[in-house]
């Protein structure tokens, strides 16, 4: 039980890492990012590959991985989202999806479909507290979850930065009357998020395997978190986050492991039931 | 004219070419649009007595089928602004209605696929009721979890099939809708799509249709100008959930085999969603023609590349999706009204 439970809260950090950069984005842009999961995805495979080649640790090459996540969300955000922010919003979603399906195939095509793990990472075993027994992988990754969702936090909300992102996202064209450019804004917080979710993307490789549709899974919780802490709200996503965790351990504990999922997903529609705008929405 | 006007005035500006061409000379609505469809209706219907090929009637097929799902959508995800990303739960009910009926009670698909439209506008009834004041993201969020717990309920619900699903008995039986070829589903499908058209038509032209897109355009607006916009709301969703429900019934008999997996599926809601977003939004004619580019494209790909198993058919899907976006952001519909722009 209480293992179950402490399991369920280190998974529900990571999906919180996962969906604070969606929420990011999602929150000062307006933007739904239809391909964070497969952003996830090559964080993943990157840190695979620098681990099976470079014999990097996928701890050490986290950093290494943000950045190049980094880069990949301000191309993004330049390439495709700045010439479609000002047409219809749909075309937003559709471009993010096309591009989402584009990234998963090329990772077919060139990865294959091939299930893959990193046998013997610095992280590898288990820690044994007490009578809980749990794999180490998931605690770091869960222990750096955390530093990352507190930097997000306090560059969000304790920078002059992070005020004017709030601007942005507050109302963009007063933004850009006292001098914060918006177009730069949201290109500065595409880095931060993509860098964020490859951060993820790397701790997950100690303890999950790789695949190309590895961010299929994790993106749809993301979007679930996200929308059930409440659009744009990063306190949201990260009680939303480990709620799903918390509850999907709980589930396969007290009910069945069949309906782990089922029950985040009705847990999901009750609070929207109840808060329509999610957890920690705006009123 | 004064319709006219006031659905230009509604409208958001992607919307406006497809009613736009509508006014006739006389007030009101001109019903030339409808002849049009009829003549469409009529000539797709002769297509298989001289095309032999089956592969172009089966594409064909998915055209009509496609056009008919994003026009279903489109009362919910067009005229009223909800985007729904589940609305395969309906094409599961739908499906497994009829199948379900079929096997056990060996009950003809000509009554099972009604039954399971209605059934899924019961669905739709009961589900609106929590989802529908959800605005934005928020709606859109909330179909897809609908669509998983449909998914993963059918999934383990093994009196239904389970993970491994259903199969419609193989025979040649016109009054349990089971034919050998492909070209007796093919007449129905042109059918239930003119059947949808008219449906859609009628509506969009009625006074529910200006309901709709007066809550789409500000339903506070609306609301206190006396729109019952719960009621309207809700009409919309159980309408487009019938509608759907009934092409999943078709769909069900046409592929002869129904897996939770291939029902409830969110990449077909999503390809649903594509199609009616490719055409343009909000427009009657946007759905059919978002079809009509997007399924010859991935069918095509999928025959020309898919054996390389390398999935170059889906890259391919991929990028077509995003090219389209960048370059006609608000549409296939929105073509017309550039070339007419250009031209004045």
């Amino acid at each position: 039980m209480l293992e179950a439970l402490s399991a369920g809260l280190f998974n529900g950090l990571i999906y919180a890492a996962v969906a604070l950069g969606l929420a990011l984005i999602w929150g000062i842009t307006d933007v739904i990012n239809f391909a964070h999961g497969e952003f996830l995805m090559i964080g993943m495979y990157a840190a695979y590959w620098m681990f099976t080649l470079g014999h990097v640790d996928p701890t050490l090459s986290a950093p290494l991985v943000a950045c190049l996540l980094g880069f990949v969300g301000f191309m993004t955000y330049t390439l495709i989202i700045k010439r479609l922010q000002k047409g219809p919003a749909m075309a937003v979603i559709l471009a993010t999806f096309g591009l989402g399906l584009v990234l998963r195939q090329l990772a077919f095509i060139f990865f294959s479909p091939d299930y893959r793990n990193l046998p013997d990472t610095l992280v590898s075993g288990s820690i044994t507290v007490g009578h809980i027994s749990m794999g180490r992988p998931q605690v770091i990754a869960a222990l750096a979850s955390l530093v990352v969702i507190g930097i997000l936090f306090l560059l969000v909300y304790r920078t002059r930065w992070g005020h004017a992102l709030q601007a942005v996202a507050e109302d963009r064209d007063v933004a850009a009357l006292v001098g914060i450019p918006p177009d730069r804004v949201n290109a500065q917080v595409w880095i931060v998020g993509s860098a964020a979710v490859g951060f993820a993307g790397a701790l997950l490789t100690t303890f999950f395997y790789v695949f190309p549709s590895v961010g299929t899974v994790f993106g749809l919780l993301a979007f679930v978190a996200v929308c059930m802490g409440g659009f744009g709200s990063l306190p949201g996503a990260l009680v939303a986050g480990i709620t799903l965790g918390v509850i999907e351990a709980m589930t396969g504990y007290f009910v069945a492991p069949a309906l782990k999922t089922v029950s985040i997903f009705i847990v999901f529609i009750l609070v929207l039931w109840y808060r329509p705008r999610g957890l920690f929405g705006r009123w | 004219m004064g319709t006219t006007q006031m659905t230009s005035s509604l409208d958001r500006p992607a919307v406006l070419p497809a009613s736009g061409k509508l006014p006739g000379k006389r007030p009101g609505i001109s019903r030339r649009p409808l002849l049009i469809a009829a003549l469409i209706a009529v000539l797709l219907a002769i297509v298989p007595v001289f095309v032999k090929d089956a592969f172009t009637v089966q594409v064909l097929l998915m055209v009509i089928m496609f056009g008919a799902l994003g026009a279903a959508w489109n009362l919910v995800g067009g005229f009223l602004g909800r985007v729904s990303f589940g609305h395969c739960v309906f094409v599961g009910v739908g499906a497994y209605t009829t199948i379900l009926l079929l096997q056990h009670l060996t009950l003809t698909p000509i009554i099972g696929i009604p039954l399971g439209g209605l059934l899924s506008a019961a669905i739709a009834w009961v589900v609106g009721g929590p989802t529908l004041r959800l605005a934005g993201h928020y709606f859109a969020m909330a179909t897809i979890a609908l669509l998983q717990i449909g998914l993963l309920l059918m999934i383990n619900w093994q009196w239904a099939g389970g993970a491994v699903g259903l199969e419609a008995p193989i025979a040649e039986a016109p009054w349990m809708l089971l034919f050998r070829t492909k070209v007796p589903y093919y007449w129905i499908a042109v059918g239930l799509a003119f059947l949808t058209f008219l449906a859609t038509w009628f509506l969009v032209h009625s006074k529910v249709g200006f309901y709709w897109r007066a809550i789409n355009g500000d339903e506070a607006a609306a609301r206190s100008l006396g729109v019952p916009a719960d009621r309207y709301k809700m009409l919309a969703f159980v309408l487009s959930g019938g509608i759907t429900g009934v092409w999943g019934g078709f769909f069900a008999m046409y592929v002869g085999f129904i897996e939770p997996e291939s029902m409830f599926s969110l990449s077909l809601s999503v390809q649903v969603v594509l199609v009616a977003i490719l055409g343009g939004v909000g427009s009657l004619l946007g759905p059919w023609l978002g079809a009509a580019l997007l399924i010859p494209l991935s069918e095509g790909t999928r025959v020309m590349w898919g054996s390389s198993g390398l999935g170059l058919d889906l890259l391919i899907f991929g990028l077509a999706i995003l090219l389209v976006t960048m370059f006609l952001p608000g549409g296939l519909v929105t073509l017309r009204r550039r070339r007419g722009a250009a031209r004045r």
